[in-house]
């Protein structure tokens, strides 16, 4: 492996992917935490406030990792990939320009504000700050989907013969392409159905394992959870629809894809089957045993059980006919538009059955503890380790759909229009890459560790004793009258 | 004015944003092994920025993203050229961050300490390697006919380079010993009093080298009077510092960041990265920049956000205006 070309995949892949690990959990989180302190304020019940605090002190170990991520992902597009910024930059630049004075500002301040502002602000609008984070994050997540959704279909842009670049036409064009109409929902919903899962989870084991004396805690885990286990539901629902009509778009503009998501090498002409496990050779290109359900495939890509699903073999017919016979300069081999098999096959099983396990694991939680009851027996000894395995089921889905929307591409950057071969850096030595690669995965190693370790320990010791927080508005607003000396209500 | 124009002149007020911010919140990460005796004292100095420094960050990521969508290919070069230095400050900026959020998670000496050592090496080396890179877009670096950077890393360790490193640093620093004096109470703010003239004289001799080095180099009647204005604002800080005058020293620090910025900037001008191997190869406002239209729809944005981002940021200094002390830190983690 000396390539720069396939070091900087493996640079990008895994920064990336390890950035995605704390997304999901940062946009989910922030509504619960918002959704947790409204209910205290409405229903002024003490267990909702130390709920609040409780997750958003698991919520900021985590975000800490989120935010010092981000900034690699915004330089190593300038970094490793500068011929894909130079290319893109007029039409990818615009929405990540928006996206950091929109969003990011919003989020790092008003945070801020939450965070330290327990004693400085009215409840309310102490409140109103972690909603705004939450816009925040989902004004984030909309700019940089768009951005990314533009590079899966490319809209709204003309290609400059002169300057060989690509030149934004039509910014709505690419705000409200169909690929993003579809991926926006679908992402949102998968990152509510991942932080309740980690809600759902941490309280349920705690609701098992650290009851209280007497099982005094148990009612406040309990509320917790059926509240986790009901957004699970619904975001998983959410999660199902959206990706199908994800997958019909997706049928539409990267046919390719879908084709290599269910390895079908032969066009289907009706009733494509929908294989649900695949034994096949290493290349992926024979299968030795499968278990399939019929007519499948078709309703997922076309909405309807006999329509027709091309493969792999005519796409990459048709593909070399329109783009000729070189995609990539080195790495892939002439006339070759097929992305990587066995990893889109497998990626894309992985995310939708994990994601199903989520919905069910939160289906499951209502039905046991329905009208008070506490799971015993046999489930109850296995619950434990469910409720710990769920949101790490939940989190790999979203991996896994990440790793196949962007493996699916290959061998493209932005489809039918620039390869990824073709975007990399041409100035970067190997040994740069090479130093970015192993600093950046060993340092995001240990980081993983650390921020574990912190989960591990303060999800044991369970949400701190109630203590009713200053209210500011009662004593009016000069922060400098009798309290001046007190400490202050958070410090780091 | 050309949006192109306009453009820079932003991108400008980005960076001079992100260094009169950014800078005092480096300079109390640098200065923590220096000016606080105990755990205590070092929380006080972290608290002092806590609330802040990431929305202060945000200045640079909204200066990258914004060259990447306005100059994308000074972007693309820029940041490919400058791979090494930018690699290692983004090892600093990740182990920074994370300090400041975990340092306070475990109640044991240890742990508190290697992350005091992760804010401490967090600080100094962004510090030193912006002006590094500043100096050096300034200066020019070797550029081909692709807009490819040629040279090598040791290409930006030249002496001007170095220089301006130094001066972010000494400057940050300065600055940062001002903000601690002014945020704080007891002991520690006179202690940061003191330590403020000594590094300012430091950071006065070491930038009038570099800004009447400047001046050589690209230096037109503006970039005069912006760097005197500059060193004027410094000196008259120092003094005021001198005088107790806490808030209009750190007025002076701040202002003289941002004039000296704003020189770099104007002396660039119409330049984004000067080519030292041929002027053909400089890149400029019009040949790095994107289209009209992306640049007239990010300025609408701009204009549309820009003032109320400046609004709320404001409020949160106006919120956490309060100066801390020993007696404000509560016990324990």
């Amino acid at each position: 492996m000396d390539s720069v070309l396939e070091l900087a995949r493996w640079q990008f892949g895994i920064v990336t992917v390890y950035h995605f690990l704390f997304v999901p959990l940062t946009v989910g989180l922030t509504m619960l935490v918002a959704v947790l302190e409204t209910i205290w304020l409405r229903t002024k019940n003490p267990e909702w406030l130390r709920l609040t605090k409780f997750f958003a002190k698991l919520f900021l170990i985590n975000f800490a990792l989120g935010v010092v991520t981000g900034i690699v992902q915004e330089f190593q597009f300038g970094m490793t990939w500068s011929d894909y910024s130079r290319f893109v930059g007029d039409v990818f630049g615009a929405p990540l320009a928006i996206e950091a004075l929109l969003a990011f500002f919003l989020e790092s301040t008003f945070l801020g504000l939450w965070i330290f502002g327990w004693d400085k602000l009215p409840r309310a609008l102490h409140n109103a700050c972690m909603w705004i984070v939450h816009l925040g994050t989902l004004a984030s997540s909309w700019f940089i989907l768009a951005a990314n959704s533009w590079m899966q279909h490319p809209v709204g842009y003309k290609f400059n013969e002169v300057t060989g670049r690509a030149e934004l036409t039509d910014f709505a064009a690419v705000m409200f392409n169909k690929v993003q109409l579809g991926t926006f929902p679908h992402v949102i919903l998968a990152a509510y159905l991942t932080s309740a899962a980690f809600m759902l989870g941490i309280l349920g084991w705690l609701y098992l394992r650290r009851p209280g004396r007497d099982g005094s805690e148990r009612p406040m885990y309990r509320r917790g959870m059926v509240l986790a286990a009901w957004i699970m539901v619904f975001s998983g629902v959410g999660v199902a629809v959206s990706g199908d009509i994800q997958g019909k778009i997706m049928t539409e503009v990267q046919p390719m894809k879908m084709a290599a998501a269910e390895a079908l090498w032969e066009t289907s002409d009706s009733c494509a089957p929908f294989s649900v496990l695949t034994i096949g050779t290493r290349d992926g290109k024979h299968e030795k045993w499968a278990l399939e359900v019929p007519c499948v495939l078709s309703f997922l890509g076309t909405g309807t059980f006999d329509g027709k699903v091309e493969g792999i073999y005519d796409l990459q017919e048709k593909y070399r006919s329109t783009y000729g016979e070189t995609p990539g300069e080195t790495y892939y081999s002439p006339g070759d538009y097929t992305p990587n098999i066995p990893v889109t096959y497998w990626t894309f099983r992985w995310m939708m059955g994990l994601g199903v396990v989520g919905g069910l694991v939160g289906l499951a939680v209502l039905w046991l503890t329905r009208k008070g009851r506490t799971p015993s027996g046999l489930i109850g000894r296995f619950l434990p380790a469910l409720a710990i395995s769920a949101p790490i089921m939940v989190l790999l889905g979203n991996s896994m759909g990440w790793i196949f929307t962007e493996m699916g591409r290959q061998p493209w950057v932005v489809f039918g229009v620039l390869t990824t071969a073709q975007g990399v850096s041409p100035g970067v030595e190997p040994w740069e890459v090479w130093m970015s690669l192993l600093g950046f995965s060993a340092l995001y190693a240990v980081l993983a560790v650390i921020e574990v370790g912190l989960l591990i320990k303060y999800v044991k010791l369970g949400p701190d004793p109630f203590v009713e927080p200053p209210d500011p508005s009662l004593r009016g607003s000069d922060p400098d009258g009798s309290d001046a000396d007190e400490p202050m209500n958070f410090a780091y | 004015m050309e949006l192109t124009t306009v453009w820079f002149c932003l991108i400008g007020a980005m960076w001079i944003g992100y260094f009169v911010l950014e800078g005092f919140d480096f300079g109390v990460g640098m200065l923590l092994p220096v000016l606080a005796r105990d755990d205590r004292e070092r929380r006080v100095m972290i608290n002092t920025i806590g609330p802040v420094w990431d929305g202060n960050e945000v200045w640079l990521i909204t200066a990258g993203a914004a060259t990447f969508a306005a100059f994308p290919e000074w972007y693309a070069t820029l940041f490919s050229g400058f791979y090494l230095p930018l690699f290692i400050i983004l090892i600093a900026l990740i182990l920074r961050g994370v300090a400041f959020e975990y340092r306070h998670q475990r109640p044991s000496a240890t742990w508190a300490g290697w992350w005091d050592r992760a804010v401490i090496f967090g600080s100094y080396v962004p510090a030193f390697l912006w002006g590094v890179a500043f100096a050096n877009i300034v200066r020019g670096v070797p550029i081909d006919g692709d807009f490819e950077f040629t040279g090598s890393v040791l290409t930006l360790l030249n002496p001007y380079g170095l220089l301006g490193g130094l001066v972010t640093l000494s400057l940050f620093v300065t600055h940062g010993a001002l903000f601690i004096a002014l945020k704080t109470d007891g002991d520690i703010r006179a202690r940061a009093r003191a330590l403020s003239l000594k590094l300012g004289v430091v950071a006065a001799v070491l930038a009038v080298v570099f800004l009447v080095w400047t001046q050589v180099l690209t230096g037109n009647l503006a970039t005069a009077v912006l760097f005197v204005v500059a060193a004027l604002a410094l000196v008259g800080g120092l003094a005021a510092a001198y005088a107790g005058r806490e808030g209009v020293a750190f007025t002076g620090t701040f202002l003289a960041i941002g004039l000296a910025v704003a020189g770099l900037f104007v002396g660039l001008f119409p330049d984004v990265m000067p080519s030292t191997t041929s002027v053909a190869n400089s890149l400029t406002t019009t040949n790095a920049a994107a289209t009209p239209y992306t640049l007239k729809l990010m300025t609408i944005a701009a204009a549309l956000f820009a003032p109320l981002v400046l609004g709320y940021q404001a409020w949160t200094y106006w919120v956490f205006r309060k100066r801390i002390s020993i007696h404000h830190i509560p016990a324990g983690h």
